[in-house]
């Protein structure tokens, strides 16, 4: 079963990503992507919890009114550098007001996730076999990879001279 | 100068620590090389042809003494002993090894440097003017700016996976001496009819293969607005700038694309929802970081040294360098220093460790123990007492730090090109020492006046071609290394594009080219006028008639 970081911890995942080019729906909890979503809305809504996952040129304004009725919103990093994701997330947790999970999927790697979190995602899925289980858990260090940081983003979203008094010299 | 706090030093403490992490992951084969290939860059370490290459970030330019003793320190001890000025203000170290770079980062985050985002495609160094707090025509000091923006783009976790860089300058004088209309994003600081302090706010200038002059976005942005409105211009780009093809994913392209209006509708309809918010600068804050830029302890003097005045009289190869190298200073009784990097048979902006300790130690002694870069690939003591000027001179001259050439000919901008670089088409440096023997003699290069040459070993214009009144740019001809000439380039306030005269010359042939131009400005010019003025009254043609009239009938020799 894949693995899921979920709030800094290691979890199994139970719901399916279906590709972009899936013809067919798979049983159980699934992640379909916009287009899927867009076309057949009806007939999913009816299969109990659903995900929408994002490409990184998908405009999140496209599933702004749907987001109270969904489970999870993911968005696919094709290439982890490619940097779109961070600026969808920012949106659907800041213009769009999402609150649930938020899951960044694809080429997710363990030198992103402290960036990832900063940004909104709270769920970070890996390719799967990317990470042996050992692996996985030293990864966790990365989320913590800087304690303070200077600019407000979604997880603190005053900056570090609103968060503290500034000025103590360094020691 | 800024003076780390405790949140800062930790930044950089932490920063040493997971990049320690990330590069010993690496030599474990558990990262790939395209995993940290950007982690690497956002640090400033490239693979080169000869070895790695560190750029360390000297932030818009400032250095203490203890901070250009550790750099020395660092030549001496992980390099051949010396390092290079680049044309952004930073300083690149061209021979560590990589299992040294987690060592020399934490060596220099105990004197408050780091190497961070100095490339990648994230938000680089912040650069500004080298005369920042002491010019005469300054409006606002650009330094706490630039140090509140530095502080805000570092590790800013929605645009470190940009389409491509994004360079920020910041100016704050009448006369633009940081380029800013050759920026991602331009910044100049101005006070509105009431008095406010804000920022007149350029986008999408940028040389390299597209070079663009940047345009205004916004006349007048409130100083405790520009944090949230360039995240809205960063947001825009982030999300629509091009990803399919690195040539085409700057900004400037994506401005051009869409227009600067529609471009500008975008900005301020993501701006209109995060005006306001937590990111908004508070009072507080601009005033902590101010405090840090206040005038050192100037002594009273009266305006003008007669003592100096005296010396120039007296002594003319002084006067000479005086003349070049020594700037107006706002405050009575003071000068700027300018140190040249450009002696003749040294890589422009090359600078050897027992060099960077001499200068920690004349700053020291004369300039309240700070110096600065230029994006000229010069030095600055900003804070000298005339009195003292000769002494200063003496010892300077004694270390080759005062070849009397600065904005001369021959105090050419150069990029490290193909003798370091991997992206370069042709060397660079060799055609700039080729051109400093022909023009050898100080009395004609004074006569010459005031002339830019700019040379790039290829496409990415390091070494600012385009806005050089000259500009030289390397390209490769199957396999071989060719030079295209510019002619009427300029940076500053009035800032423009340098035209290519015609086809490309073999490097042999460059220095008898600039050498042809030159003649063709001395017949040309009215007294007193500039190299670029005459170029820009007369036009490209009179120097491409010349150039390569000359060259054909060299030709013609050659067959005979």
């Amino acid at each position: 079963m894949p693995k899921l970081i979920v709030h800094g911890q290691i979890r199994n995942d139970d719901w399916q990503v279906v590709p972009a080019q899936a013809t067919e729906l798979p049983n159980g909890k699934l992640i379909v992507p916009l287009a899927l979503w867009r076309e057949a809305a009806t007939r999913l809504a009816g299969r109990g919890p659903l995900g929408v996952w994002l490409q990184p040129d998908d405009d999140p304004a496209e599933i702004a009114d749907a987001l109270p009725s969904l489970a999870v919103v993911a968005v696919d990093f094709p290439k982890f550098a490619d940097g779109r994701g961070y600026s969808t997330a920012a949106l659907l947790r800041t213009r769009y007001g999402y609150q649930g999970e938020l899951r960044a999927i694809g080429e997710v790697l363990r030198d992103q996730f402290f960036y990832l979190t900063r940004c909104g995602f709270d769920a970070l899925q890996p390719p799967e076999g990317r990470y042996t289980d050992a692996q996985l858990e030293a990864a966790l260090a990365s989320l913590a990879d800087f304690s303070e940081p200077y600019q407000g983003a979604i997880d603190r979203p005053e900056p570090v001279w609103r968060r503290h008094a500034r000025g103590g010299l360094a020691a | 100068m800024y003076r780390y706090d405790a949140f800062d030093q930790r930044i950089v403490d932490e920063r040493v620590a997971q990049f320690r992490d990330q590069t010993s992951r690496y030599l474990a084969g558990e990262l790939s090389e395209d995993e940290y290939r950007p982690l690497r860059l956002q640090n400033g370490l490239y693979i080169q042809k000869q070895a790695p290459m560190l750029r360390i970030a000297v932030p818009y330019g400032l250095l203490n003494s203890r901070q250009l003793r550790r750099l020395a320190h660092i030549a001496r001890s992980y390099d051949k002993g010396y390092g290079h000025f680049s044309t952004r203000q930073n300083l690149q170290f061209n021979w560590p090894a990589l299992e040294d770079v987690p060592r020399i980062l934490e060596e220099l985050a105990e004197v408050e440097m780091h190497a961070i985002q100095t490339s990648g495609n994230c938000i680089r160094n912040f650069t500004s003017d080298p005369f920042a707090g002491v010019a005469g025509d300054e409006r606002i000091d650009p330094r706490p700016w630039a140090e509140i923006l530095r502080q805000w783009a570092t590790f800013h976790p929605e645009f470190a996976y940009l389409p491509r860089k994004f360079k920020i300058a910041v100016n704050g004088a009448e006369e633009d001496r940081a380029v800013i209309q050759c920026h991602d994003i331009g910044l100049d600081l101005v006070r509105d009819a009431a008095g406010e302090v804000g920022f007149r706010v350029l986008v999408g200038g940028g040389l390299g293969r597209t070079p663009v002059i940047g345009k205004e976005i916004a006349p007048f942005v409130p100083w405790r607005d520009i944090i949230t409105y360039c995240e809205a211009i960063l947001r825009v780009y982030n999300r629509f700038g091009r990803r399919d093809n690195m040539y085409k994913a700057r900004i400037k392209i994506l401005v051009n694309a869409l227009g600067i209006e529609a471009f500008r509708a975008q900005v301020e309809e993501e701006w209109r929802h995060s005006r306001g918010g937590p990111s908004t600068l508070t009072e507080t804050e601009v005033a902590r970081v101010a405090a840090h830029f206040v005038d050192p302890d100037y002594r009273t003097l009266p305006g003008d040294d007669t003592g100096y005045r005296a010396q120039l009289v007296q002594d003319k190869a002084f006067a000479a360098w005086a003349k070049r190298n020594v700037r107006a200073h706002k405050q009575p009784g003071y000068a700027s220093v300018m140190l040249s990097l450009k002696k003749t048979g040294i890589a422009p902006g090359d600078i050897t460790d027992t060099q960077l300790d001499l200068v920690a130690d004349l700053a020291d002694r004369f300039s309240f123990g700070e110096a600065r870069a230029t994006h000229e690939q010069n030095l600055v003591l900003a804070d000298v007492e005339q009195s003292r000027l000769k002494e200063l001179w003496q010892l300077l001259r004694a270390a080759g730090l005062a070849t009397p050439n600065i904005g001369l000919l021959t105090d050419m901008i150069c990029c490290p090109g193909g003798d370091f670089c991997n992206l370069a088409n042709a060397k660079s440096i060799p055609v700039a020492e080729a051109i400093q023997q022909r023009f050898d003699d100080l009395d004609y290069l004074h006569d010459i006046g005031e002339l830019e040459i700019n040379i790039s070993g290829c496409m990415n214009a390091c070494g600012h071609h385009h806005v050089g009144h000259i500009g030289i740019l390397g390209v490769d001809k199957k396999g071989e290394e060719w030079y295209q000439i510019t002619v009427g380039g300029a940076q500053g306030n009035d800032a423009s594009l340098g035209k290519v005269i015609g086809p490309s010359f073999a490097r042999v042939e460059v220095p008898d080219v600039i050498e042809r131009l030159i003649e063709t400005y001395l017949d040309n010019r009215f007294e007193d006028e500039r190299f670029i003025d005459t170029a820009r009254r007369i036009g490209i043609e009179p120097f491409k008639t010349r150039v390569y009239a000359q060259r054909e009938a060299n030709r013609k020799v050659a067959n005979a």
